[in-house]
């Protein structure tokens, strides 16, 4: 589903953030993407969704390589791709129901369909009955909530988190991480960088270790397994 | 279709939301429309006043004495065949005469004169398109040129200089219209800048779950759209409302010259123009502001 073959990136201000990283991530797979903060979690993230370009290296992400795809297509490929941020990225004037169906409406999806599925993934996530809601209305867990619901709205084969649980405390930091696995049951390729690593250990999926813009871990095994932090 | 229908309600409900300062932008368009569809009828109605005057464009061609009756005849035959003549009269010298005794009052003093010193003359009137300073001027010349003929008169220049001043107003209207279309735009496009920077962050995330392009101008060009509209409704508005005012004083003002003129209001072809004007400028104004700072928005993780 990912690959990144011998990707760098350097930002524009001279920062690498990213050198030389080589790992893959397999349909189906769930992966956490640890490291400390500023380590290159977010680069990798940034360079799956396309919202940034790799300096050097390929990275592949469904088949299609993001390197050499033409600006035009980069919304057709985004939308099969949903991405949960730490701050959820909700827009505070519109309730929780235009929010969750905004990747179907981008998408053009038919009416009956949006009110259809925006209630399913409200229902997967635990707010069904919330939709005229505004996000300011509800708990954090719950904004975070809206925002895995936008993501997964679309069925996307891809699911990619940045520190999904960054403002939770421990008991909804949980809940949350179990809802990414339920998703990954039913098919759905599962990326979270967190530094949670207790979250981590409880959970024992593969673990790709990101320190001074290089990977370590287990960079390229489909069989999920645990590796120890050093 | 239906992503077409739920930008436009969505713009105008973005509109309502804000009346006062979608009144003020609609304002400024419609003055700045309003303006030259006010000229415009200025020019039209100068035109129709002026109508009257299409028959008073006409050519006193004064034949030389000596020149016989018969030949005065024969020379009316071939102006008749002109095809920038609409009329031709020929008024012997003995008609002439005759009139002039008759109206003048100097009838018994005309009576010691032994020979009629009046020549024949060919009242000439051009027809409706040839009525131009230049068509009237060729005709002049045409005349001038011919051996028979003393002297040539244009009886009614100062329709001419008033046909001048319709031009020049004609022209002045085409600056306008440029000038102020091009105000339209910069308001139109400056209004969508500011809205697309106040929907910075929608837009951002409207891209990020795989909106194109197209996807996020398209309210924006429905916004531009509908200022435009609005725009040029209340422009037209505002042009009927002065036609109404102006209309019972310039009655007046042409009763006092004898004149059953009345003010006409925009036809509806020019109202047409006017509408369409709007919508053009509209979108045309949305879509370079949004053309030129969408693209700089993208979405940061």
């Amino acid at each position: 589903m990912i690959i990144f073959d011998r990707v760098s990136k350097r930002y524009p201000n001279g920062r690498e953030a990213l050198t030389n990283v080589t790992f893959e991530v397999h349909t189906g797979e769930m992966v956490f993407l640890t490291g400390r903060s500023g380590a290159g979690k977010s680069t990798v993230l940034k360079l799956i969704a396309l919202l940034e370009r790799p300096t050097r290296g390929t990275v592949v992400v469904g088949g299609k390589n993001t390197s050499t795809m033409k600006a035009r297509h980069v919304p057709a490929f985004r939308r099969h791709i949903g991405v949960v941020f730490q701050d959820h990225k909700l827009l505070a004037d519109r309730p929780v129901f235009d929010n969750v169906a905004l990747p179907l409406v981008v998408a053009g999806a038919p009416f009956r369909d949006v009110d259809k599925r925006v209630r399913a993934a409200l229902d997967q996530v635990g707010l069904l009955g919330k939709e005229r809601m505004l996000p300011m209305e509800l708990s954090v867990g719950e904004q975070q909530r809206v925002g895995i619901a936008r993501a997964v709205v679309s069925k996307p084969p891809l699911l990619i988190a940045d520190e999904p649980t960054g403002n939770l405390d421990p008991d909804l930091a949980l809940e949350i991480m179990r809802l990414f696995r339920r998703f990954q049951d039913v098919g759905v390729t599962v990326v979270v960088a967190t530094h949670d690593v207790h979250i981590v250990r409880e959970f024992g999926q593969r673990e790709l270790v990101i320190e001074n813009g290089q990977v370590h871990g287990n960079v390229s095994d489909s069989l999920p397994s645990v590796i120890a932090v050093r | 279709m239906g992503r077409h229908i739920q930008a436009l309600l969505g713009s105008l409900g973005r509109l309502a939301r804000n009346p006062f300062s979608t009144a003020l932008t609609v304002l400024v368009i419609a003055l700045a429309l309003a303006l030259p569809t006010a000229l415009r009828l200025l020019v039209l109605n100068a035109q129709a006043a002026t109508g009257d005057f299409s028959g008073a464009i006409e050519l006193s061609v004064y034949l030389k004495t000596d020149v016989p009756l018969a030949k005065a005849q024969q020379l009316e035959r071939n102006v008749r065949e002109r095809a920038d003549v609409g009329h031709v009269e020929l008024i012997p010298a003995d008609k002439a005469m005759e009139e002039f005794r008759t109206y003048s009052g100097f009838g018994a003093a005309l009576e010691a004169l032994k020979d009629n010193p009046l020549p024949h003359v060919l009242h000439v009137q051009p027809r409706v398109d040839a009525q131009t300073a230049t068509a009237v001027e060729s005709l002049r010349h045409y005349f001038t040129a011919w051996p028979e003929v003393d002297l040539v008169q244009v009886d009614t220049e100062w329709v001419m200089r008033f046909n001048a001043i319709i031009d020049v107003l004609r022209h002045l209207l085409a600056i306008a219209a440029v000038l102020l279309g091009a105000g339209v735009l910069a308001v139109i496009g400056n209004t969508i800048r500011l809205e697309i920077l106040n929907r910075r962050a929608e837009i951002e995330v409207t891209k990020l779950v795989g909106g194109s392009n197209s996807f996020v101008r398209r309210p924006f060009l429905y916004t531009g759209v509908l200022y435009g509209l609005s725009g040029a409704l209340l422009a037209w508005v505002i042009v009927e409302a002065a036609v109404v005012v102006l209309g019972g004083p310039i009655s007046t003002l042409a009763e006092l010259y004898g004149s059953r003129f009345a003010l006409q209001g925009p036809p509806a072809d020019d109202v047409g123009v006017l509408l369409a004007t709007g919508i053009v400028l509209g979108w045309m104004g949305a879509w370079i502001s949004a053309a030129r700072h969408l693209r700089r928005i993208e979405p940061r993780a």
